[in-house]
């Protein structure tokens, strides 16, 4: 699994070779957008890694986590990881920075940690990409979108338990 | 919505260090978020780059297209009305594959071109139709192959094996999807909510 990266570049790379595509360049063009959009998203997480910061010292954290333990518990969700699963939805920067914020509190090898890593790489920014396709459009009346959506958002949290449960 | 929950957070915790008596953490905590944020941002720098770079060789190549024609089939079956030789079809297809291989930026524009495609044979209706419900749904459920920010992350803070929760991601994501999808086909299929 370790070496899924490096040889997936590989193939790129290679493929790009066999279809006589300037590979260099073209890697150069793309790590220049990459880093137009880390410039754009910055500040962004400056302010949120702030407020997480914030959260975690005063003690907030902990409160939050008091009254959904008791569910949290039942179901077998680490309370570590509910700031983040209800932040999932909403802010991908703000989710990520909570996402290091259990990583740094429990370490990423602990089951919150991989718990939280499973639950980032398996959820998007629902009401983001929502609000974004449907506002392009002028769409008011969603229907049943926001059910489908928030049904796949629960089915991600609680499938990350179980998998990493069962498999790690 | 960030800008609400955003202010609660900070005045929540303000009060809440008062309350609790952790003034002295939270002072500490203001003066090392902004030290801690850049580290961050250093990080994802790196893989941004690295992995927008090697997308953009994808892209140049060839390569997204040739996995978007893998899915064709597969999204044949979720938009049976929608042309497969149409243009809305085809950037349906690239915005698909383009999240697959975790190409935000280049899924993004395909998806907003394949919403005012959707729009146009809805007839600019208010009213979201079938498939607009379908490829909004596949789009808030995440659909990459390679994490590769959220491997660098864990790594960074001392993972011995970042990428071992792979396949965990993958199967969640899967059942994520096939929620979503059973129930916005499902409800497409009985026909509730339709004006």
């Amino acid at each position: 699994m370790e070496f899924a990266m490096p040889l997936f570049a590989a193939v790129i790379v290679a493929f790009g070779l066999i279809k006589r595509v300037p590979v260099f360049d073209c890697f150069a063009k793309g790590a220049r957008e990459g880093l137009g959009v880390l410039y754009k998203i910055a500040p962004t997480i400056i302010g949120l890694v702030f407020a997480v910061n914030l959260l975690r010292s005063s003690g907030a954290v902990d409160v939050i986590c008091g009254f959904v333990q008791p569910a949290a518990d039942f179901i077998g969700f680490p309370k570590e990881v509910v700031p983040m699963a209800m932040l999932r939805p909403v802010s991908g920067s703000g989710s990520s920075a909570l996402l290091i914020g259990v990583f740094e509190q429990c370490g990423p090898d602990s089951f919150a940690g991989r718990v939280a890593s499973v639950i980032a790489g398996s959820s998007e920014t629902t009401f983001y990409a929502i609000a974004m396709y449907y506002g392009s459009i002028g769409v008011k009346n969603l229907r049943h979108t926001l059910a489908a959506a928030i049904a796949a958002d629960l089915t991600a949290f609680a499938v990350s338990v179980i998998t990493v449960n069962a498999f790690l | 919505m960030l800008n609400y929950i955003w202010s609660a957070i900070v005045i929540v915790s303000i009060i809440c260090s008062v309350v609790c008596g952790n003034t002295h953490e939270l002072s500490n905590a203001v003066i090392d978020s902004g030290a801690a944020a850049i580290e961050l941002i250093m990080t994802m720098a790196g893989v941004m780059c690295l992995w927008s770079g090697i997308m953009k060789i994808a892209e140049q190549s060839g390569f997204t297209s040739i996995i978007a024609r893998l899915f064709t089939p597969l999204l044949r079956l979720l938009f049976p009305n929608l042309d497969p030789r149409g243009e809305t079809f085809g950037s349906i297809t690239m915005n698909i594959s383009a999240n697959l291989l975790g190409l935000g930026n280049t899924a993004t524009p395909f998806g907003l071109k394949a919403m005012q495609g959707l729009n146009r044979i809805n007839g600019q209706s208010k009213t979201a139709s079938d498939e607009m419900i379908v490829f909004v749904v596949m789009n808030t459920a995440s659909l990459q192959l390679l994490p590769t920010m959220l491997g660098t992350l864990r790594q960074t803070y001392g993972s011995k094996a970042p990428f071992e929760i792979m396949p965990c991601v993958w199967i969640s994501s899967a059942c994520a999807l096939a929620a979503a999808l059973a129930i916005a086909v499902g409800i497409n299929k009985t026909k509730i909510g339709r004006k």
